[in-house]
């Protein structure tokens, strides 16, 4: 958060450290942080903070072991010597390879094209005026209601017409539009973008297109930034569609091959592990590196405007 | 959704050609360059938003809206997934078979109590760790970013470890509640054990996502609000009851609508928690929810008729909860 703006100048008024550092305190801090966590509370998150992770931390261990090591009481907690076959024969079972392929050209095009048309079209909504434009605005949030289920039908007799099923523009186009990535980047524009720095630009004569490319972009760079991991995440993680319409094994993405693992009479629990965490593996990476921006960019698509 | 805030109600833009008093040794043909210049200035500002929205919108028609009054369109019609651009008229008749489908109600019912012991102790989580968050913590982004993993986990993923950890024989979680003295648990069989090992996947993916939003949102609280209460004399309990909740309720009730959304169509967990990796929702249907349904009856049995029905009742079930909605946060704004 902010509290390195309240930070006092090291010949700031001599005043009692004591009562300078409280006052500072109830500055810095926002609503309702004024009081310091206690002990318990920090026991709480802590209990939270395992249980968020002890899954994905068990997922391995669990892919190091043998099936008859997990099948003993008690389950094993700590990694085994498997590791590294387990992940090389999940790998090629699953076809992983060309199921990471896939799913990266997927995540990325449908990522890269959400963030370009939710900014440009935040943009028209934040800061522009148009006729219908409330009307519209509403549209885009009332989407966000509409559950996919209703559209799964249509969209396979499309694909199905289109000849397209078991190919990746059926998964592709689909995914190209968010309507909560329209209300997110006009959230951010109406604060981050000064209406001063636009009527600048256009009395210096920019069309509306050098505008966007020369002040809305540098402008909603961060959001651009957040947007587009959460919507990697999304397509990454997306199960239903591609599961639906990449029905023929050659051609999965990774959700739906790793899905593919566990079938069969006596699956191998290890090899679904190891599976399952290659799945997630690229994604927690993400999160190790920009967990910070993540979090701030999900809080601030939440405070409604 | 309040109405959006017109920041943008600018005064009008200023416009080039005009400035009051210009000295007048330009030529014409200056003039007339600059007139054309401020006509497609003019165009440009005029039509532009258009432009810009206008992928949007062209997109999601193709693949949101088309396909939105399609399936309400296809619900009318026998339809089968091996022909389905055949399609042959039957008016009403998938709705009325499915109201006296057993099936049809009994993946309502499992949706309906799936929905809930998913979504009310997820969002009463989330509002506890929000509140504890919002203290002033050590290592308070790290709590964070780590509460948020789950979110980053695939629904394919979690639901296969969430299998083995609910194993009944060698699973661990009935490990740790042997340790109680409580017998093995068939998680996968019985109905409502069953229904709870699918919320709980449920619960852990979103509760760390929903706490981030009860954050931001107290995070935006005044403060003054607080320290008036403190001056009142309000405990801290008291001062979470009486301003922390009602400012947050615009937030709960979207956070209330999100999940609703999101348990209406409980699809890929039920599906994947299945011993056999079958659309029924185990051997009695016991977690057979309604997108599972109209799975097993658009692509399984091959009726894609009957499942847009289903996914139009699933449509409608939402609406309602929406107006309920809507009604309650009128209500609970008039009354304050």
């Amino acid at each position: 958060m902010t509290t390195t703006l309240t930070k006092p100048p090291a010949d700031a008024t001599p005043e009692p450290p004591k009562n300078g550092r409280r006052r500072l305190g109830t500055k810095a801090s926002r609503a309702g942080g004024q009081h310091h966590a206690g002990p318990v509370a920090y026991i709480i998150l802590a209990v939270f903070t395992l249980v968020s992770v002890f899954p994905l931390f068990w997922t391995a261990v669990a892919a190091s072991r043998d099936n008859a090591r997990l099948a003993e009481t008690p389950p094993p907690f700590w990694f085994g010597a498997n590791l590294f076959d387990k992940l090389e024969v999940a790998w090629e079972d699953a076809n992983l390879g060309e199921a990471f392929l896939n799913t990266t050209i997927v995540a990325g095009i449908s990522s890269l094209t959400i963030v370009f048309l939710s900014t440009i079209a935040g943009f028209a909504f934040a800061k522009l005026r148009f006729r219908g434009r409330g009307a519209l605005m509403l549209i885009v949030i009332g989407t966000m209601m509409v559950p996919p289920q209703l559209q799964v039908i249509p969209l396979y007799m499309m694909v199905a017409k289109l000849d397209w099923t078991d190919q990746l523009q059926a998964v592709i186009l689909p995914s190209l539009v968010s309507a909560f990535g329209v209300f997110f980047m006009r959230q951010y524009l109406i604060q981050a973008l000064p209406d001063e720095i636009i009527e600048a630009a256009r009395v210096d004569g920019a069309s509306s297109w050098r505008v966007i490319w020369h002040v809305v972009f540098p402008a909603a760079r961060p959001a651009m930034a957040v947007l587009g991991m959460l919507m990697f995440v999304q397509t990454w993680n997306d199960f239903l569609w591609p599961f639906l319409v990449l029905t023929q094994l050659g051609n999965p993405t990774v959700q739906v091959a790793v899905a593919g693992l566990g079938r069969g009479y006596t699956p191998d629990q290890a090899l679904i592990m190891a599976g399952a965490l290659l799945s997630t593996l690229p994604l927690l990476l993400v999160f190790a590196i920009f967990g910070k921006q993540i979090v701030g960019g999900i809080m601030q698509g939440a405070v409604k405007g | 959704m309040s109405p959006p805030h017109d920041t943008a109600a600018a005064p009008p833009a200023k416009e080039g050609g005009a400035a009051p008093a210009r000295p007048p040794v330009e030529s014409p043909e200056t003039l007339r360059k600059r007139a054309r210049l401020s006509r497609r200035w003019q165009r440009d500002v005029r039509w532009s938003p258009y432009a810009f929205v206008s992928p949007f919108f062209l997109l999601f028609v193709a693949f949101g809206m088309f396909p939105l009054i399609y399936t309400a369109w296809a619900s009318l019609h026998t339809v089968e997934l091996t022909a389905p651009t055949d399609m042959e008229w039957a008016g009403l008749r998938n709705y009325t078979r499915i109201f006296d489908d057993e099936f049809y109600w009994n993946a309502a019912k499992n949706t309906f109590t799936i929905g809930i012991i998913s979504t009310v102790p997820q969002l009463m989580m989330a509002l506890g760790i929000a509140h504890l968050l919002n203290y002033k913590l050590r290592a308070s982004n790290f709590f964070r970013v780590v509460m948020l993993a789950p979110y980053a986990t695939s629904i394919a993923a979690a639901t296969l470890v969430f299998v083995l950890l609910f194993g009944r024989d060698y699973g661990m979680i009935n490990w740790f509640l042997g340790l109680f003295g409580v017998d093995n648990i068939d998680w996968q069989n019985d109905k409502w054990y069953a229904q709870m090992a699918v919320s709980s996947i449920v619960i852990w993916r979103w509760t760390g996502y929903n706490a981030l939003i009860y954050l931001a949102a107290m995070q935006a609280i005044p403060q003054d609000l607080y320290e008036s209460a403190a001056l009142d004399g309000a405990s801290r309990w008291k001062q979470f009851l009486h301003v922390t909740l009602p400012s947050l309720r615009p937030t709960i009730l979207f956070t209330v609508v999100v999940s609703t959304i999101g348990a209406s169509q409980l699809f890929a967990e039920p599906l994947m928690f299945d011993a056999n990796k079958g659309a029924s929702g185990g051997p009695q249907h016991q977690f057979q929810t309604l997108g599972l349904y109209m799975y097993e009856q658009g692509w399984v049995n091959q009726h894609l008729g009957r499942a847009s029905a289903i996914a139009w009742t699933m449509f409608l079930i939402l609406i309602v909860v929406g107006i309920i909605n809507y009604v309650i946060s009128r209500r609970l704004r008039a009354s304050s």
